[in-house]
């Protein structure tokens, strides 16, 4: 699908960078006019993957995240979150409702069942000892 | 992150003001902690008319402030959600646990 558009960025693993990232993911959807609605899903599912890569991802560690957003053609929001952290052993498990590794943290475990629910699409890669990456796709409305 | 905990007869409303995530859900939980700990309120309602912004770290937030108030024989409300709110609230089913209200106009 043809890129109208992308922004890349890269924050190191603290997690003030959460709220950063969500910022500069609405800044650069804006032009892509979606509703508030839609910018709430995105700046929440930003804010899952980004929290995940801290929290999980460089758990004993720090590291850089990358964040790669492009407005593709068709009005599709693709989203890449990617993180050279820790890797998770087994996705699906790490992707069942609730289920958390960090429970005294009060994780829920619901970052994954967000980011499923609030997008179309969600896929997620990760090799233990090399890092996560999470793609989501969604399609914003048309407004005429 | 703004706080403001107004209580009178064991009744306790905390408003919050400002976005929560993993990063600042730390500091409103060392704050609604301490005040439950110190007063031991028979109901907190925690306010979110003023909540811009809320991922899943604040459903950890509310489960863990509904654990404690109830070990202290207490119970916990969640009032005024914003509709983008309440979209992460029903995902999590945590209406089944705690009481969700909101204010009239």
């Amino acid at each position: 699908m043809k890129i109208i558009n992308e922004v890349k960025f890269s924050i190191p693993s603290l997690s003030v960078n959460e709220s950063v990232a969500r910022a500069v993911v609405s800044s650069f959807l804006i032009q892509a006019d979606p509703t508030v609605e839609e910018l709430a899903d995105i700046r929440t599912v930003v804010s899952e993957a980004v929290t995940n890569a801290i929290v999980h991802g460089y758990r004993n560690s720090y590291g850089n995240i990358e964040v790669v957003v492009r407005i593709l053609e068709n009005n599709t929001i693709y989203i890449k979150i990617r993180d050279k952290g820790c890797g998770i052993a087994d996705i699906e498990k790490a992707m069942e409702p609730l289920f958390t590794t960090a429970p005294e943290e009060e994780r829920s475990g619901l970052g994954f069942s967000v980011m499923q629910s609030f997008t179309d699409k969600l896929s997620v890669k990760s090799i233990v000892g090399k890092g996560t990456t999470v793609i989501m796709r969604t399609k914003l409305k048309c407004h005429e | 992150m703004n706080i403001d905990i107004k209580s009178a007869d064991g009744i306790a409303v905390a408003s919050l003001c400002g976005e929560i995530d993993h990063h600042n859900a730390k500091e409103i939980r060392r704050e609604l902690d301490s005040f439950i700990l110190s007063n031991q309120p028979k109901e907190l309602s925690i306010d979110f008319k003023d909540i811009s912004f809320m991922d899943s770290s604040g459903i950890g937030l509310i489960i863990g402030r509904h654990k404690l108030i109830t070990e202290c024989g207490g119970k916990l409300i969640v009032k005024n959600p914003q509709l983008y709110i309440k979209r992460v609230l029903k995902l999590s089913g945590i209406e089944r646990l705690v009481k969700i209200t909101c204010d009239k106009l």
